[in-house]
């Protein structure tokens, strides 16, 4: 106990202190990670004893990550993606293991073990590369589904693999029962082939009849015990019990996660799925990361640095062009190409299984199995680093297209009037019709694809993040009139209204607010003025409602727009209170509080007759029938 | 967050109520030297409605408290089409109800005055029996002129400038001028009430 305690110390300690300092010096989170697990790796200051039981937890992270990424993936989307995964990852991994059997063969393996070495370096690191891809805003668009559809299918190929590996042997196996590392910790395996492929059909078909038939009424059971923790525990035990069952009948377990991802992804209970498994990723990802780190033979670096850091070289360089010229040959843009290939140039994680198991097989000797562990963990921990060089190296191929405005270069031939931080679907709209009245504006934002199309169309967009005083002031802040936050994240919106208002106070500060809440916290952070991204929209959609329910337009127009003029009244008068002695109140907890006083007051204030129905009042048929009647009298 | 109510000025207790209306002032030269010589007069209160409502959602309350709070009631605005523009109808429509503004229990604007201010392109000449127009401005508000009536409100001669497009910057101060007296001369007539 005192040693878990000490270790689980050691190991957040580790990530603590130096993720953020990573991070802070642009490094990004994964290097931190690494670096951290190098430092209290057995071979620097040796802070963690054996780590092997660590290393099978922090895998577990792989698997969640993949189940995650399953939850996100719709079977429609998986075939609109089967060029990339198939045509793009099929080759890839045929080349690439060719290409490096190949060379290994030159540097005088013989044909058998070059060509596992081949199949083991040619898988890259799911975990890594998605990571980086975040944190670059790269996952989506089609760098990131490249990127995607590759990992998915060397993911695949490693079932097959397990099955070519062992017919490469080149000395007697060792111990048999040994033989599996991970992969082969089949219960199956005695068992005869036909027998093995029935319970791979029968593991597959469990996860999915069972996530299609079995899991929902579960769930909607636990769901109405009200107990999130149990939630929580029952979405961890899929997980679980998925990648086991993988196990048991030799399959890859975080593809496993994947599909019972996949088959969730339609459910109800996605949301709440991801949402509760989502801390466990990052932790244990970041886990998995430090004993990456650690397993970083330095000894044998020390040893041999000259054949490891060619070992590495060669191979990131091999893996790097098999991947840019596929790439290209499958229609990717050159700038895209280059990001794909710098991102998938390293060793992955199954590398680490693979080696293992060939070891067992006899297909690769120990010595050598260290030598190339060592290689594809130094060629992970290098993937951070090639990203910061790609990401340079753009910014150099778009500084030598005159026509492009170089990302970080100077603005000053630009005079903006309004500034806007985001260009995504709320920042466009406001955008356009800031230009198409002839204001001129300055784009800031992060996302490159964004970016990219944007300049295709002429428009002056810089790549950065706003939140950066630097850059806002060489967007030109100081001299121009306005400032439009349309970021998509809460945090950084509230950050950077903050930052600009202290830094130009003269600047007119626009926000697109989430929420009331949301709004009340950036006026209160210096915003002139918000607008809740929702609120324009929800109201046109009831307004639709009140049609489709029997109202003429004219009348369902009007009571939407009484509705938006009351709602800013009393916008207006919660504002003093917010943050004061009724936050509580307004407080995300109490939310529901605020929503009774706000129907509440709806009620009073919306009710019919009010809304709009001023001309045909009900006097002057009254009074009407009155004269007429004194008439007819007369 | 825009405001509905941006324009639109604290009720005062008394005075004149100035009801501009005017779809795009920022093009025209005469009611904007009209409406800037009235807002100097003390006592009046200045909303401008194509400012206060863009999207034609009258505030009812809102206009009627105001209505009530002054003595006197200006429509200012530009002759369209022989009438008033869409939006001041729209004010009239909504805000001058009955129980409110007529009818047996109508009686919020009664006594008070009405008084119109109006700009035309055409010449004066124009408005004439055997004019372009074929009838004089007093015809073209004979409606606004039944309104007071029937709200039991007194009609004031209008204010008129003819060709307001075509007056040069001497022509406009003049009757920004004239304009100016004009209001304060229906003011002091309350303030002996």
């Amino acid at each position: 106990m005192e040693n878990f305690l000490t270790q689980t110390l050691v190991y957040l300690g580790a990530a603590v202190v130096s993720v953020p300092i990573a991070k802070r010096l642009g490094l990004g989170s994964v290097l931190g990670y690494l670096i951290a697990g190098v430092v209290i790796g057995p071979y620097a200051l040796s802070l963690i004893g054996a780590q092997a039981d660590v290393m099978k937890f922090a895998e577990f992270g792989v698997v969640i990550l993949l189940f995650l990424i399953g939850l996100e993936v719709r079977p429609s989307m998986l075939w609109d993606m089967r060029k990339a995964i198939f045509g793009f990852g099929g080759t890839q991994v045929v080349c690439t293991s060719l290409a490096i059997a190949g060379a290994s063969m030159l540097l005088g393996l013989p044909w058998q073990t070059a060509l596992a070495v081949g199949m083991v370096l040619a898988m890259s690191s799911t975990a890594i590369v998605l990571q980086t891809l975040d944190e670059k805003g790269l996952r989506q668009g089609p760098v990131g589904r490249a990127a995607f559809g590759i990992l998915l299918l060397q993911d695949l190929a490693v079932i097959p693999m397990f099955a070519l590996l062992p017919l490469l042997a080149t000395v007697a196996p060792q111990t048999h029962g040994d033989a599996g590392g991970h992969g082969g910790a089949s219960l199956v395996a005695h068992l005869p082939v036909w027998a093995q492929g029935l319970s791979v059909f029968a593991a597959v078909a469990a996860v999915v009849g069972g996530g299609r038939y079995l899991v929902r009424p579960v769930f909607r059971f636990i769901a109405k015990a009200r107990l999130r923790e149990i939630f929580t525990a029952s979405a961890l035990l899929i997980v679980v019990a998925v990648a086991s069952l993988m196990q048991i009948v030799g399959l890859s377990p975080a593809l496993g996660a994947f599909l019972a991802g996949v088959v969730l992804a339609e459910s109800e209970f996605r949301r709440e799925l991801e949402t509760d498994i989502e801390p466990f990723r990052g932790l244990l990802l970041g886990l998995f990361f430090i004993t990456v780190g650690a397993g970083v033979d330095l000894p044998l670096v020390a040893r041999q640095p000259l054949l490891l850091g060619g070992l590495v070289l060669g191979l990131m360089a091999l893996k790097f062009l098999v991947l840019y010229g596929l790439a290209l040959l499958f229609g990717a843009p050159k700038r895209g190409a280059l990001a794909v290939a710098t991102a998938l140039a390293q060793g992955g994680e199954f590398a680490f299984v693979l080696l293992s198991f060939t070891v067992g097989a006899g297909v690769i000797g120990a010595p050598l199995a260290a030598l190339l562990t060592a290689a594809v963990a130094v060629s992970m921990a290098l993937t951070p680093v090639a990203m910061i060089l790609y990401e340079r190296v753009a910014a150099l191929m778009d500084a030598a297209i005159p026509d492009v405005v170089p990302d970080t270069g100077d603005f000053d031939e630009s005079e903006p009037d309004i500034i806007i931080a985001g260009f995504g679907r709320f920042g466009q709209i406001t955008g356009r019709l800031l230009s198409s009245n002839g204001f001129k504006s300055t784009v800031l934002d992060s996302d490159i694809e964004q970016i990219e199309l944007l300049r295709r169309f002429g428009r002056r967009v810089h790549y950065g993040d706003a939140t950066r005083l630097d850059l806002l002031r060489q967007a030109g802040a100081d001299r121009a009139r306005m400032l439009i936050v349309a970021l998509d994240d809460r945090e950084k919106t509230v950050e950077l209204v903050e930052t600009a208002r202290k830094a130009f106070p003269n600047l007119v500060i626009l926000a697109r607010a989430w929420d009331r809440r949301h709004a009340y916290d950036l006026l209160a952070n210096g915003a002139d003025a918000v607008e809740r991204e929702t609120f324009e929209s929800a109201l046109a959609l009831g307004a639709t409602a009140l049609q489709k329910l029997g109202f003429r337009a004219h009348r369902a127009h009007r009571a939407a727009a009484y509705f938006r003029r009351h709602d800013r009244r009393m916008f207006e008068e919660l504002r003093p209170m917010w943050g004061q002695e009724e936050a509580y109140i307004l407080a995300s907890r109490d939310a529901a509080q605020t929503m009774d006083r706000l129907l509440d007051a709806d009620l009073h204030r919306m009710r019919p007759g009010d809304a709009g129905g001023a001309w045909d009042t009900a006097s002057l048929d009254e009074e009407l029938r009155e004269r007429a009647q004194q008439e007819g009298a007369d | 967050m825009s405001d509905a109510t941006t324009g639109s000025v604290t009720p005062a207790t008394s005075g004149l109520l100035l009801v501009l209306a005017h779809p795009a002032l920022e093009r025209s030269r005469a009611n904007r030297a009209l409406a800037k010589a009235a807002k100097s007069v003390s006592g009046v209160t200045f909303k401008d409605l194509y400012e206060s409502y863009p999207d034609f959602v009258v505030d009812i309350e809102t206009e009627q408290a105001a209505l009530v709070a002054h003595d006197v009631v200006a429509l200012q605005f530009p002759l369209f089409w022989y009438s008033t523009p869409s939006l001041l109808k729209e004010w009239l429509d909504i805000v001058w109800l009955h129980g409110f503004a007529y009818g047996e229990d109508g009686e919020a604007l009664k006594g008070k005055k009405l008084f119109v201010a109006c700009t035309t392109g055409g010449s004066a000449k124009a408005y004439h029996a055997h004019g372009y127009n074929r009838f004089s401005l007093d015809e073209f508000l004979r409606p606004l002129e039944q309104t007071a009536h029937l709200c039991g409100m007194e009609w004031e001669t209008p204010f008129v400038v003819h060709g307001a497009s075509v007056k040069d910057d001497a022509a406009l101060k003049s009757e920004a001028e004239r304009y100016k007296a004009r209001i304060a001369s229906l003011l002091p007539a309350r303030a002996e009430a």
